[in-house]
């Protein structure tokens, strides 16, 4: 079927170019056929004609019926077959191009082979979902995909589609009525949209130094809940458990690497304390269940101290690129399919989405600096950071310029645009609840650090805090041993937990580094009268010089173009280096960084060598890494720490107790 | 000319292109709008999921799906040159695409290594797993999606639904072997137990997924190595009931004519599921024995050689169906109400045509018909050993086991003129001795005559049921839910072939046609009553005799009940395939069956469901199989 459709659809496209008086407005439904076969004759006819000069012929001879007939069976056919044939070269073809030459082929033949099972562990967003059951509104949508794939469904009814994508506004769980359930397997994230690969080209690799379905499991849990919830409604956590202690035996005895990416890594780390904790809030795995069953955790651009990117989404669902969201389907949404409510439906959704608080900075001014500091100082001109190392000095020399610092550490800075208008709903957003006079209060505040940022969002957003501040907690331990760190609520937070009793256990840090990541922003009051509009809205006129680390409204720091490098690597570089209180074990850790080194041409896709975000999922020496270790390598064997940012100088300046 | 060239070319290229969509369209008929479907059928009925969900049904136990022989997806994970770009994608199920790009390479990558069973070197061919494995074989042709849409229904979703997707091809025990297959099914089902409070499963299994839970119910209870090591109160532990849909318990009669000469009435059940891409202009001209190099490598079709030889199957003179079972259509078709009575009166009629089903394969119309003592026979094995072997010419390009045993040989099966259940595997170890002698380690095709004898602990039993005890677990329930109502192919009249050297040399005789017009015999086939693929004999003996009550096979006594479903052909086009449908894979599509199911999951039992409920004269034959309980 799908082949058909596609293929329709490719034939439709030229229809509507040709023909454009008619207008089709759905591709699927089978009665059309015989209509389209007929408008497919016409234009068949007058393409041929045209394409192979018989107009002549025809005038000059009487046709009979039966050679019009004969002609048009076969012009029929011929366009049928031909399309037939560039569909089903296309992907081929396609693939082609994007084939990388990648390492799996060459460690293959030095000899490597698969050892340790391997367990990948989506991060958000990347995860396709589908639908099990839902409203009238979307009928014949069983078991299809309604994040992830092609998005059809998004551009025929958007507002159906986002009605149920959300959660439940009060539990975070499913709605009355509808389940949607993430998709099993290794297509839960291989490709997230057709053609944009995720996890594809490092299954691909795997394959090829022999890993297969029996020790390569994806696990794909629903982004959109909390963690714990993930574990009460669908049993992902002890699926989890089960599928790796089932590898472990089958395998040999042999403990399995795991390979996080983003919001995966928080996950997994919640994973690491559910399985040894006791039931029933726990996995009753036993104190040694990590030491016995896991190798390494390769955390691909983890986000261990959360990423600002989430703040402003939840906050005015926007960013630089408009959000993540945004960023993976462009089009969906734009203005014009949700009518000018768009923000205010995304944001309606993203907001009942749980697992999003999970990615709020945490560690609050100690990490991510107050007014007056930030650990990362001034660099900000990573174009040419990656080109040539910059030295010490110069980092030091940029920072002496207080004016722009005070801005670079808080959050937010907001400018008072006072003529607001808020009463009527349609879209309920929390926004709606709050008098005018508190709006302003929150811009009269003028600038929020990380820590005072809790506060903001609770202000702005009280029940979806109330609901989330159970699942997640973004602080820094004293102590690590009160015994109110057993919730779970704390387990997904590096700052309040100790990692597990298994001094073999390893832990890579894979960022990628030399892409400007949004770091904070320059907000203002929305001027908009409009009913509905979110107040508050990125003020992307702010500019800094030339070289400056503020560019329309956002101020950026060194990373992967989603998580900082105060993020990904701080953990690895210094909260858990040796023996501390939060690694009590002395588990090694690793920092591998990749520099982003943009596509030289359009066929190279997305690149060999990027270090963005998803992207870094295709480079090659990140691949290389993870074979190796998979294939038995320890992180010593690999070459230990590779550093391109200035990760250890930022840590130092972090002052953290250990 | 060039016009006409040209549009003959084009023509030929889009053949298949107009099928594929005639056959999407028709299938896909349920997608057409409801009131464009109301409107020429009247109004539908409620699906059994939405009916059951009204009155109250929900999730109760976690249900197992187990598919069958061809049916499940198989996907490349590491390939020859030739299939570059395939990495992951279906080479089985799906579209078949690939298979009229690059059809020789397909076939190599789909064999197995000829003396192992295994992968051959250099190709990884892989189950695809979770429900997408099976759900629906090519696009538009459900096996499993109606099922589980329904399960949905009532409230059943991922974590409550699991399908065991296995590599077809394989032996059983190989699946276990190189992808712990087994290992995985029984960890998942502990899991689902575990997360269900303790609510034991249902299981599904579907076709050869029959013999092969069989086999898992043996294995997992056996110790290791051999086995999973689950312990002797596993099953009773973690299964409730046992649903067989469509089990060939004790074997097809068509994988002996699959594995004789590739051919049946509709091809081999792969041919049945894709007529149009195995037409012989696909391979060339040798697509037969293309296609026979290939099916042979797969140890899994000789899993359903018939079992239990002529004790069940019935030898020269009788067959348990007797003589006087009335083939053809129509009578067939209006059994499901007066069947009892047309039974009673069936042996009062003269002009019944005498049927002998107990000789499968036979050389030749009168010799299918003659009675035994009339028949001469030369035993093909002396026949050989006196003959020297001549110089064999194996100038084929195709290499298959018939090139090497010579014309005398093949001389001699053709005289030995008549083969039962019980001689059909010596023929088959005749003519094909290195199939069989791999079949053999993995399958046994007798009846014990003391279970507990020790040999039986070695797996190559644990999928014959006539081999095995079932476990001790008495609270377990074994359904046997098959369709009834359609001819299936039950014996064959063969013919030597003329042809050339490398043609395989026998082939069934379409010529023979039964006397009468409702005759058992067409086209050199014998049909009996059945699911088109599956004899009602071979489905529902276990369940009406080999395990009723406490015998030597189910000392446990665990209680077993026989659902047949009539078959009632599809009103109309717009209908797909049916919902009252009894072939062996649509019968997943039929309302009846699915309710049954679903009240099974969630919570009956069989005495809920009405016990049995047969159309078939199935007792009656089962009481002439004098078999040892």
């Amino acid at each position: 079927m799908a082949s058909i459709l596609r293929f329709r659809k490719l034939y439709y496209v030229d229809q509507a170019v040709k023909c454009s008086s008619v207008g089709f407005e759905s591709l699927d439904q089978s009665p059309k056929i015989d209509q389209k076969l007929d408008k497919k004759e016409e234009d068949v006819i007058s393409a041929n004609n045209l394409a192979l000069g018989i107009n002549k012929r025809k005038r000059a001879k009487e046709w009979r019926c039966i050679d019009s007939c004969c002609w048009i069976i076969g012009c029929l056919c011929t366009t049928w077959w031909l399309l037939l044939l560039l569909f089903h070269c296309w992907p081929v073809t396609l693939l082609r191009v994007n084939e990388l030459p990648g390492p799996g082929a060459r460690l293959k033949r030095e000899g490597l082979t698969a050892l340790h099972p391997v367990v990948l562990v989506p991060g958000i967003v990347t995860g396709g979902l589908e639908l099990w059951e839902g409203k009238p509104c979307a009928d014949g949508l069983f078991r299809k995909r309604l994040w992830g794939g092609s998005f059809t469904e998004l551009f025929k009814r958007p507002l159906c589609l986002l009605e149920h994508l959300s959660l439940h506004y009060e539990t975070g769980l499913d709605p009355p009525g509808i389940r949607l359930r993430a998709v099993p397997g290794m297509v839960a994230a291989d490709y997230f949209a057709p053609g944009y690969f995720v996890w594809a080209v490092l299954i691909e690799n795997l394959a090829k130094i022999g890993y297969e379905g029996k020790n390569l499991h994806m696990a794909a849990y629903d982004w959109r809940l909390s963690f714990q919830n993930t574990e009460i409604r669908d049993h992902a956590l002890t699926r989890l458990k089960t599928r790796i202690e089932l590898m472990y035996i089958t395998n040999g005895y042999k403990k399995v690497v795991v390979v996080p990416h983003s919001m995966g890594v928080i996950y997994f780390l919640h994973f690491l304390k559910w399985v040894e904790t006791p039931p029933p809030m726990g996995g009753g795995g036993g104190p040694g269940w990590c030491a016995k069953h896991i190798k390494a955790m390769m955390n691909i651009g983890p986000a261990f101290l959360g990423v600002p990117k989430a703040v402003s989404n939840l906050f005015s669902a926007e960013g630089k690129d408009a959000s993540y969201l945004r960023a993976m389907a462009p089009r969906v949404f734009e203005s014009e399919i949700l009518g000018l409510q768009t923000f205010e439906h995304v944001m309606r959704m993203s907001r009942t989405w749980d697992s999003i608080i999970s990615l709020l900075p945490k560690g609050g001014d100690t990490i991510w600096g107050n007014m007056d500091w930030s650990p990362e100082g001034h660099v900000c001109d990573f174009s040419k950071k990656s080109h040539s190392q910059t030295s010490l000095t110069s980092v030091l020399h940029s920072s002496k310029l207080p004016t722009v610092d005070s801005k670079l550490s808080g959050i937010f800075s907001n400018e008072c645009f006072p003529n607001l208008n808020i009463s009527c709903g349609e879209v309920w957003t929390e926004y709606d609840e709050m008098s005018r006079q508190s709006i302003q209060n929150v811009a009269a505040d003028k600038a929020y650090t990380s820590t005072t940022l809790h506060d903001l969002l609770r202000l702005v957003a009280p029940k979806m805090m109330r609901r989330a501040e159970a699942h997640f907690s973004h602080g820094i331990a004293d102590n690590l041993d009160d015994p109110k760190y057993n919730h779970y609520k704390y387990w997904s937070n590096p700052l309040e937990t100790k990692l597990p009793d298994a001094p073999d256990m390893e832990i890579y840090c894979l960022c990628g580094v030399g892409l400007p990541t949004e770091r904070s922003y320059v907000y203002k009051l929305s001027p908009s009268s409009r009913c509905k509009s979110i107040p508050y809205k990125i003020d992307s006129s702010v500019n800094g010089e030339e070289n400056s680390c503020l560019r329309g409204g956002v101020y950026f720091a060194d990373g992967d173009e989603s998580v900082p490098v105060l993020s990904a690597g701080f953990m690895c570089a210094k909260g858990w280096r040796g023996k501390t209180r939060f690694n009590p074990s002395g588990i090694a850790t690793y920092i591998r960084e990749y520099r982003h080194k943009p596509t030289t041409s359009l066929l190279e896709g997305r690149g060999t060598e990027s270090g963005s975000h998803v992207d870094i999922m295709g480079n090659l020496a990140l691949i290389e890494d993870i074979l190796r270790v998979a294939a038995g390598a320890t992180g010593d064997e690999i070459g230990g720490d590779r550093i391109h940012s200035d990760i250890l100088r930022m840590s130092e300046r972090i002052n953290l107790p250990l | 000319m060039v016009v006409l060239g040209q549009l003959l070319l084009v023509h030929w290229f889009c053949m298949f292109d107009v099928v594929a969509l005639v056959i999407v369209v028709q299938h896909n008929a349920r997608s057409i709008p409801q009131y464009v479907t109301e409107a020429i059928t009247g109004p539908l009925t409620d699906p059994p999921g939405v009916k059951l969900r009204k009155e109250g049904l929900t999730v109760n136990h976690p249900v197992v799906f187990v598919p069958g022989i061809v049916t499940g997806g198989l996907e490349l994970w590491e390939g020859h040159q030739c299939a570059e770009g395939l990495f992951r994608k279906r080479l089985w199920g799906g579209t078949f695409g690939e298979l009229y790009k690059r059809p020789l390479c397909w076939a190599q990558h789909m064999s197995l290594d000829n003396e192992t069973g295994l992968d051959p070197s250099g190709i990884r061919v892989r189950p695809v797993s979770g429900l997408v494995a099976a759900d629906y074989f090519a696009a538009g042709y459900f096996v499993w999606a109606v099922l589980i849409a329904n399960l949905a229904q009532i409230g059943y979703e991922e974590k409550t639904m699991y399908m065991a997707a296995y590599d077809w091809r394989l032996s059983f025990q190989n699946t276990e072997v190189r992808d712990q297959t087994l290992s995985r099914m029984k960890s998942n089902i502990e899991l689902m137990v575990a997360t269900n409070g303790g609510k034991r499963v249902v299981v599904i299994p579907h076709s050869m997924g029959v013999l092969y839970f069989l086999h898992f119910m043996k294995w997992v209870e056996a110790p290791g190595p051999m086995g999973g090591g689950g312990g002797s109160d596993w099953c009773a532990k973690h299964i409730k009931a046992v649903m067989n849909i469509g089990g060939p318990f004790l074997g097809v009669p068509k994988s002996v004519s699959g594995l004789f000469s590739v051919e049946a009435r509709d091809i081999a059940v792969a041919r049945a599921f894709a007529p149009g891409f195995l037409d012989k202009d696909v391979f060339g001209l040798q697509t037969f024995q293309h296609l026979m190099r290939m099916t042979r490598t797969w140890d899994s079709t000789m899993s359903m050689i018939p079992k239990g030889g002529d004790t069940i199957w019935g030898g020269l003179d009788w067959s348990p169906e007797g003589e006087s079972f009335k083939c053809g259509a129509k009578s067939l078709r209006n059994n499901s109400i007066n069947s009892m009575v047309q039974n009673e009166n069936i042996n009062l009629e003269d002009n019944v045509e005498s049927v002998n089903f107990g000789r499968i394969i036979s050389f030749g119309k009168d010799v299918a018909e003659a009675h035994s003592s009339k028949i001469k026979r030369v035993d093909f094995q002396d026949a050989v050993t006196s003959v020297k072997l001549p110089n064999l010419t194996t100038n084929c390009d195709i290499w298959i086991e018939y090139h090497e045993i010579g014309n005398h040989r093949i001389k001699a099966v053709a005289d030995n003129k008549v083969y039962t259940a019980g001689s059909i595997l010596d023929l088959l170890h005749f003519v094909a001795p290195k199939l069989m002698a791999r079949g053999g380690a993995h399958f046994s095709y007798g009846i014990a005559d003391n279970l507990d004898d020790p040999k039986y602990q070695h797996y190559k039993y644990w999928s014959n049921p006539l081999e095995t005890k079932l476990p001790n677990a008495p609270d377990m329930e074994i359904y046997s839910m098959y369709g009834v109502g359609i001819p299936t192919e039950r014996a064959y009249v063969y013919k030597l072939n003329s042809g050339t050297d490398c043609s395989i040399p026998f082939q069934i005789d379409t010529s023979a046609e039964g006397g009468i017009e409702d005759s058992c015999l067409k086209g050199g086939v014998f049909s009996a009553d059945g699911d088109e693929t599956v004899p009602v004999l071979s489905a529902g003996f276990m369940c009406a005799k080999g395990w009723r009550g406490k015998t030597r096979f189910n000392p446990s006594g665990i209680r077993s009940y026989i659902r047949e479903y009539s078959h009632a052909p599809p009103a109309n086009l717009l209908e797909g395939r049916g919902t009252q449908s009894g072939a062996h894979v649509d019968i997943l599509g039929n309302f009846a069956l699915i309710e049954d199911v679903l009240r099974v999951a969630a919570g009956a039992t069989g005495k809920d469901l009405g016990g049995d409920h047969v159309y078939s004269d199935i007792f009656k034959w089962a009481e002439r199989i004098n078999l040892l309980l």
